[in-house]
């Protein structure tokens, strides 16, 4: 669908020319380019209580190309999930970000990994951008002792130490304080990095996030709240939810900033702009306008509460991953065939970990009692029955 | 449980008149045995958890700026030997818990103090009177009343290797933070594979006060206990006060200390080296031979008073303080139980899924064949703690009552 826009609007000549200039470089996987190129955002940015950052933002044909990878890989890995969960390899709950991927690595172009992230239980995608493996989001997921969190997480709690991501929480709202908490230990330390707590419109109306603010904006934090606003909490419209849905302007005192969370450049400008206030002048709050086409999780079908029309719109107009093929194509980035070839490979890599999953084993029964206190205290746990389970913590 | 009331004013009267019920170094002879401090001297070693700084190897210089109140000073001698802390320092409860953790402040720069009215007012039971000034503010925190925050942020700050101790001003207040107490605090060790561990603290004031009603009189240790992955200890003397508030801020674990809003001003010696008391172990307050009685925090003390009682009619009851609420230290209370076959537990939570009730049950399981009789079970009564004097006194546990279960115990 996206080639037949593009031959209706680019010339025909462009196209006549496409077979001479990929004859030339070689097979280029992903451009190594990185001569700068600007682009517009879809859409200006709404600002509250502060200069909204410009609408141009630059960017270059590597990083073009890594977004549309890491986007279709999200948007691949979102899919099998859903399959793997309908052949009940993944219980419990599953919560899938397709359609909200721009968020994720727009993100990450902006910032560095010691920047922290934290967020609710739509992680998944949040996960790989911080430089999760697939095989630890699958393992994970399906319960494995491959998984990032050995397998005692599950969907909603994965985890990466090493590169600043908080995880990955159940409880609506929870996360939000934990995140002020890294910003203040990021202030403590002098570190000069700051933390973006992620949180969706649902969670926009719990009391102890304006706690958080208010504490956040007080001690002057470096700490920027993202609403990831995909307009229905669960199954409820955020009309129907909240009295003011500007969630950016909820802050106050505290500025915000409304960005289009389908343009990926969008929310790496915006963030960039964040980051830079944040160490500044204390905390900011940043709302994505993004849209998830699953249903809050794999048991709410989605359609109850809205229309397929509407679902259906959204993808073809505002699709994340086609805006960004849209711009490699007519700047002439890659062609058709090659990002086709990315998604077949991106395709095959879900695959081949999905079996690689599937295979890895089950987590042993003594590490049921691991973990629950940190190492050093020797003590002896039972079971319930308090005599035949019985391990020493290690 | 509701026997006789007799002498229930007399004994009500004569603890509350005793701000310094002061209990003498004896406890230091039944210094814990797993304990960790090896003292080399006059230098003060501190034991090396995981990776945390060493000490400074100045302690009188430190000293010398510490706000001790009442203490009788006696720094001027620097004898190697002392084996025995006879030379030590008097101090009420709350000083020795601004005293062990001002130490843990200097010793470890990632240690901070957040809570309502901590910083500039100095603390509203006076814990962290003067740190404020001596830390700063990025390290002793006012927050906003705001409990499911600060402590979700006290959280998350740990979760960076930061190691804050919260301060709830009334462990009630920390109802609101369960959330983040249960699952944050709890869980997250465990849900992430152990990738983080949260060595926080939280702390503050719980128990039945002086007509504080119902809301400021809240137990909360009986709804925390099932929370995986936290441990729980209460202190009862200034001694435990300060070598538990230095343990908990030193273990990896999220270590919920209460403390006990009628026991801070009790008047204690306390050595002058530098000591930890083990989180998970026991306290032998008297040795005995016909009854156990488990107690911890406040009603330590009416157990004492009944047993002075109960030592006039001839009865030799041990009493030991369990401090450590979760886990329970069932090594120290199962060679007791070996020996006395009798158990009774006075505490002051309520008779519905309190501590006492746990501790029956954990009891009943591991020692059933050593009990001679059904262990009995002395709580406060299951109603919210009542604003007028008299009735307030009939849900606690008096010492009249004890005396009285003892006799039936050992019948």
């Amino acid at each position: 669908m996206a080639l037949s826009y593009l031959r209706s609007s680019s010339s025909r000549s462009v196209n006549l020319l496409k077979p001479l200039s990929s004859s030339l470089p070689l097979r280029r996987p992903i451009s190594t380019d990185t001569t700068p190129i600007t682009v517009e955002t879809s859409v200006p940015f709404t600002s509250h209580q502060c200069d909204a950052p410009s609408r141009s933002v630059e960017t270059n044909p590597k990083e073009l190309l890594t977004f549309f990878r890491d986007m279709a890989l999200m948007r691949r890995m979102e899919i099998a999930a859903d399959s793997l969960y309908k052949a009940k390899f993944i219980r419990g709950f599953c919560h899938l970000y397709d359609g909200q991927e721009a968020v994720a690595v727009g993100m990450e172009a902006a910032i560095t990994k010691k920047d922290c992230i934290i967020t609710a239980y739509r992680d998944h995608c949040t996960f790989i951008g911080r430089g999760g493996t697939l095989l630890e989001v699958f393992a994970e997921l399906m319960g494995r002792q491959a998984g990032c969190s050995k397998g005692k997480g599950g969907s909603m709690h994965f985890y990466k130490k090493d590169s600043n991501f908080y995880g990955g929480h159940g409880i609506v709202g929870a996360q939000v304080p934990l995140g002020c908490g890294l910003a203040f230990a990021q202030k403590y330390s002098k570190d000069e990095t700051v933390t973006f707590a992620l949180y969706g419109d649902g969670a926009a109306n719990q009391g102890q996030l304006f706690e958080a603010l208010n504490i956040s904006a007080l001690w002057d934090l470096p700490a920027i709240l993202v609403c990831e606003n995909n307009h229905y909490g669960m199954g409820t419209a955020e009309w129907r939810a909240a009295k003011s849905p500007a969630y950016y302007k909820r802050g106050d005192y505290v500025p915000g900033l409304k960005v289009d969370g389908m343009d990926a450049l969008a929310v790496k400008q915006a963030c960039k702009f964040a980051k830079e206030h944040a160490l500044k002048n204390g905390p900011i709050i940043l709302e994505m306008d993004t849209y998830r086409y699953h249903g809050h999780s794999m048991s709410d079908p989605g359609s109850t509460y809205r229309t397929r029309d509407e679902i259906s719109g959204v993808r073809q107009e505002r699709d994340p991953i086609e805006r960004i093929r849209k711009l490699i194509l007519s700047h002439d980035l890659a062609t058709e065939e090659e990002l086709k070839d990315i998604e077949k490979e991106v395709r095959k890599e879900v695959d081949d970990t999905i079996t690689q999953a599937k295979e890895s084993p089950m987590p042993e029964p003594s590490k049921l009692f691991t973990n629950v206190y940190a190492k050093g205290l020797g003590v002896e746990s039972f079971g319930a029955d308090r005599k035949e389970v019985r391990a020493t913590l290690p | 449980m509701a026997t006789g009331f007799h002498g229930v004013g007399a004994a009500v009267a004569a603890l509350s008149s005793s701000p310094s019920n002061s209990f003498d170094s004896k406890k230091l002879l039944c210094s814990p045995r797993r304990s960790f401090p090896v003292r080399k001297g006059a230098s003060f070693v501190v034991d090396r958890s995981d990776g945390s700084v060493n000490l400074d190897n100045n302690p009188k210089a430190r000293r010398a700026q510490q706000l001790i109140v009442n203490a009788v000073a006696n720094k001027a001698d620097s004898s190697p030997a002392s084996s025995s802390s006879k030379p030590g320092h008097e101090l009420l409860l709350f000083e020795a818990l601004r005293e062990g953790l001002e130490e843990e402040m200097d010793r470890d720069p990632r240690v901070c103090v957040m809570g309502e009215d901590v910083g500039h007012y100095g603390g509203s039971y006076k814990v962290t009177r003067g740190l404020a000034e001596k830390f700063g503010d990025l390290r002793v925190l006012d927050t906003p009343i705001a409990e499911n925050s600060f402590t979700g942020m006290g959280i998350g700050a740990a979760m960076t290797g930061l190691r804050p101790v919260v301060e709830g001003m009334n462990m009630g207040f920390l109802l609101l933070a369960f959330n983040q107490i249960s699952n944050n605090c709890g869980m997250l060790h465990y849900t992430s594979g152990g990738q983080f561990t949260i060595p926080i603290v939280i702390r503050g004031p719980g128990g039945v006060g002086r007509q504080l009603g119902a809301e400021h009189s809240q137990r909360l240790e009986s709804y925390f206990q099932s929370i995986p992955g936290i441990q729980m200890v209460a202190c009862s003397t200034p001694y435990n006060a300060k070598g538990l508030m230095k343990a908990a801020i030193r273990s990896e674990n999220p270590v919920i200390l209460f403390e006990h809003v009628l026991l801070y001003n009790l008047k204690e010696r306390l050595p002058d080296e530098d000591y930890i008391c083990n989180l998970e172990e026991a306290e032998m307050v008297r040795p005995g031979e016909h009854v156990t009685i488990l107690t911890y925090s406040r009603m330590r003390y009416h157990v004492m008073q009944a047993a002075k009682t109960l030592v006039n009619k001839g009865y030799d009851p041990e009493v030991i303080d369990i401090r450590s609420l979760k886990p329970f230290d069932l090594h120290t209370i199962g060679n007791s139980v070996k020996k006395t076959h009798r158990v009774l537990i006075v505490e002051e939570c309520m008779r519905t899924g309190g501590i006492g009730a746990s501790l029956t049950a954990a009891i009943t399981e591991n020692f059933h064949d050593y009990l001679d009789a059904p262990i009995m079970c002395l709580s406060s009564q299951d109603v919210p703690t009542p604003y007028a004097g008299t009735l307030e006194e009939w849900t606690v546990v008096q010492p009249a009552q004890i005396v009285t279960a003892v006799e039936q115990l050992c019948k």
